[in-house]
């Protein structure tokens, strides 16, 4: 992008002066380099999010933008209803609540790599990965009804985890204000023999190692040393979710001009929060989210047990769970005052500073650890949240890498083979259904993610707490 | 003059699929292919198996999306592959028949999910030659 068409703030702030139809200005945190190469696309899809009703301070996106439906990828809205603000399905996307979850393993580099190869197979054998497979859990519409209200505790429940892991995840594993009876039952029937699945895409297992420490004292909060082994998993609301957000979207846009809203972009579709369409949407979004929860719950165990039947000593406490598809009702102070607003994070993670009342407990002196995903052969970064982020972005930092370049032209540059053998040969073990999802997900596909962590800890949205590294990732 | 055929076209984060045909019936069609060809070869996927598809939207673009959401979700829950599909139209009334068979990670070698089709890049329209062109990008 042309950086002429920012007003430049600071170092990592480029602001762009409300124009048109726009309510608040666009901000978008990133460095130089990162603005000269984003798509114009991020531009566009800022200025038209700050046309929609109700928004407050700026419609913001995070290093790692990208073009997206309606709100761009990373982009980050608050809005509220006595403002006639909305909710709007094209703010949280289609993979409802897709997040990332860390697993620490109490194990070092050099336990994991004499077992590599079999621990890799282990994992690819119990972990269903890629399309058309399927988990072992099928859920008749209580069980739907009940998993839908509880989310991870639900899983817990059922047997999935332990009571401890529910203290380490975003609402402590259940999103409140869930109602099943308004997802419809196309969504429940998608969801039938996919919980417990990881999916294909973006969405991967990784077993990583802790190759740098930035921050020592967060570090120790957060349990981590370098060498450390954890298992990262990124996934979201499966079949649920897609199609939730397939038929608001459709109901919103229809929708919006009987409410009065002109709608830049017809996939900002979105309706007041304060409305029928918009309640309901959020009583469906929020069981996606507990979809999510109960999803990732499940794979936890899975990979649990994956690993207890490779390296029996092993134990895999969980150290966090991030969603970054979601619209949540958090409480901000804007102008000195409090106040209570749908925060819209689209491939953004929340990033709540140290002494923030939402982190647990043993956490909170750190501020909210952020999970950021790499790509496959790359790197991935474990950040915390600041009490500067709460102020600039609604408590948001990036999610993610951000790809460079389009899966067309990805399957058009790279084999998937080739990509396999040449992560093999330094180290990173790939087991994947598909050699063409693989080549359309390899490595060179991505922005470099050093790059955008380090832009968003210079912005101040979170801070560096540790760089890891794969071992082993299983693609779906 | 045959103006049947599909495309693939670029998307920051995804795929663009789209549909060209001497009708809008033949541009819903190809661009089902297209979406597809996401996935898997379509002409690996022997058509099998048949079912019946119906949509209805307040306009053509909309319409176009609910078509492709239809046969993801046929996909998703039926686990089956399209390779053959004809559409008929009536004003914004969708009534379609797809054949396909049931997905064989082997045999098919899917690549990718399709999550849902957007309403970005969304597009319903004839040039000045007369070809029509369905196109939207699909979220993976």
């Amino acid at each position: 992008m042309d950086i002429a068409l920012f007003e430049h703030h600071s170092e990592f702030e480029w602001e762009i002066a409300p124009q048109g139809a726009m309510r608040v200005p666009g901000v978008i945190y990133a460095s130089e380099s990162l603005i000269r190469t984003m798509d114009h696309k991020v531009y566009e899809q800022v200025c038209n999010v700050a046309m929609l009703p109700g928004i407050i301070k700026a419609s913001y996106a995070m290093p790692d933008a990208h073009w997206g439906y309606g709100f761009p990828i990373g982009g980050v809205a608050a809005f509220d209803p006595d403002e006639g603000g909305v909710v709007s399905a094209g703010g949280v996307g289609f993979d409802i609540s897709c997040g990332v979850r860390c697993l620490h393993t109490g194990l070092m580099a050099e336990d994991i790599l004499p077992v590599q190869k079999v621990l890799a197979d282990n994992l690819y054998r119990k972990i269903p990965a890629g399309l058309g497979s399927t988990g072992a859990i099928r859920l008749d519409q209580e069980g739907m009804d009940a998993m839908l209200v509880g989310g991870a505790k639900w899983a817990v429940e059922q047997g999935y985890g332990t009571p401890a892991d529910l203290d380490h995840i975003e609402e402590y594993g259940q999103m409140k204000h869930a109602k099943p009876g308004n997802v419809s039952e196309r969504a429940k029937k998608r969801q039938r023999d996919e919980m417990g699945t990881l999916g294909s895409g973006n969405h991967y297992l990784e077993v990583q190692k802790v190759t740098r420490i930035f921050d020592a004292r967060i570090a120790r909060i957060f349990g981590i040393r370098e060498n450390d082994v954890v298992v990262s998993i990124h996934c979201g609301s499966r079949g649920l979710g897609h199609q939730i957000g397939t038929e608001f979207l459709k109901q919103m846009a229809v929708a919006a001009p009987g409410y009065g809203i002109h709608l830049p972009d017809r996939e900002l579709a979105c309706a007041p929060i304060h409305s029928t369409v918009g309640e309901e949407y959020l009583g469906a979004m929020r069981a996606a989210i507990n979809c999510a929860l109960a999803n990732r719950q499940i794979l936890t165990h899975l990979v649990r047990e994956a690993f207890e039947q490779i390296i029996p000593k092993a134990r895999l406490p969980l150290m966090y769970d991030v969603s970054h598809n979601t619209c949540k009702v958090e409480e901000h102070v804007v102008d000195g005052k409090p106040r209570k607003l749908y925060v819209h994070r689209k491939g953004a993670t929340r990033a709540f500073g140290p002494g923030h009342p939402d982190i647990p407990a043993s956490l909170r002196a750190a501020g909210q650890p952020v999970l950021i995903g790499g790509s496959m052969g790359t790197a991935s970064y474990i950040l915390a949240g600041t009490g500067e982020g709460e102020s600039r972005s609604f408590g948001s930092a990036c999610h993610g890498a951000g790809r460079a370049m389009s899966r067309h032209q990805a399957y058009k540059t790279w084999k998937g083979r080739e990509v396999i053998d040449e992560l093999a040969t330094r180290g990173i073990l790939i087991r994947s259904p598909s050699s063409r999802g693989v080549a359309e997900e390899a490595p060179g596909a991505y922005k470099n993610v050093d790059v955008v962590v380090d832009a968003a800890d210079s912005a101040g949205l979170a801070r560096k707490v540790a760089r890891l590294e794969p071992l082993v990732c299983i693609k779906g | 003059m045959n103006r049947k055929r599909w495309e693939h076209f670029s998307h920051e984060a995804d795929m663009g699929v789209r549909g060209l045909g001497n009708t809008k019936e033949e541009a819903f069609e190809q661009a089902a292919l297209a979406m597809t060809a996401v996935i898997t070869n379509p002409e690996a996927i022997a058509p099998n198996e048949e079912i019946e598809i119906l949509c209805e939207a307040p306009d053509d673009e909309l319409l176009l999306v609910d078509w492709l959401n239809a046969l993801v979700y046929e996909m998703a829950t039926r686990k089956l592959l399209f390779s053959r599909v004809e559409v008929h139209l009536d004003g914004h009334r969708l009534k379609a028949r797809a054949w396909g068979e049931p997905m064989n990670r082997a045999k098919h070698q899917p690549t990718v999910e399709i999550k849902g089709a957007t309403y970005t890049s969304l597009k319903v329209e004839k040039d000045a030659m007369g070809e029509w062109l369905a196109q939207c990008v699909v979220d993976v």
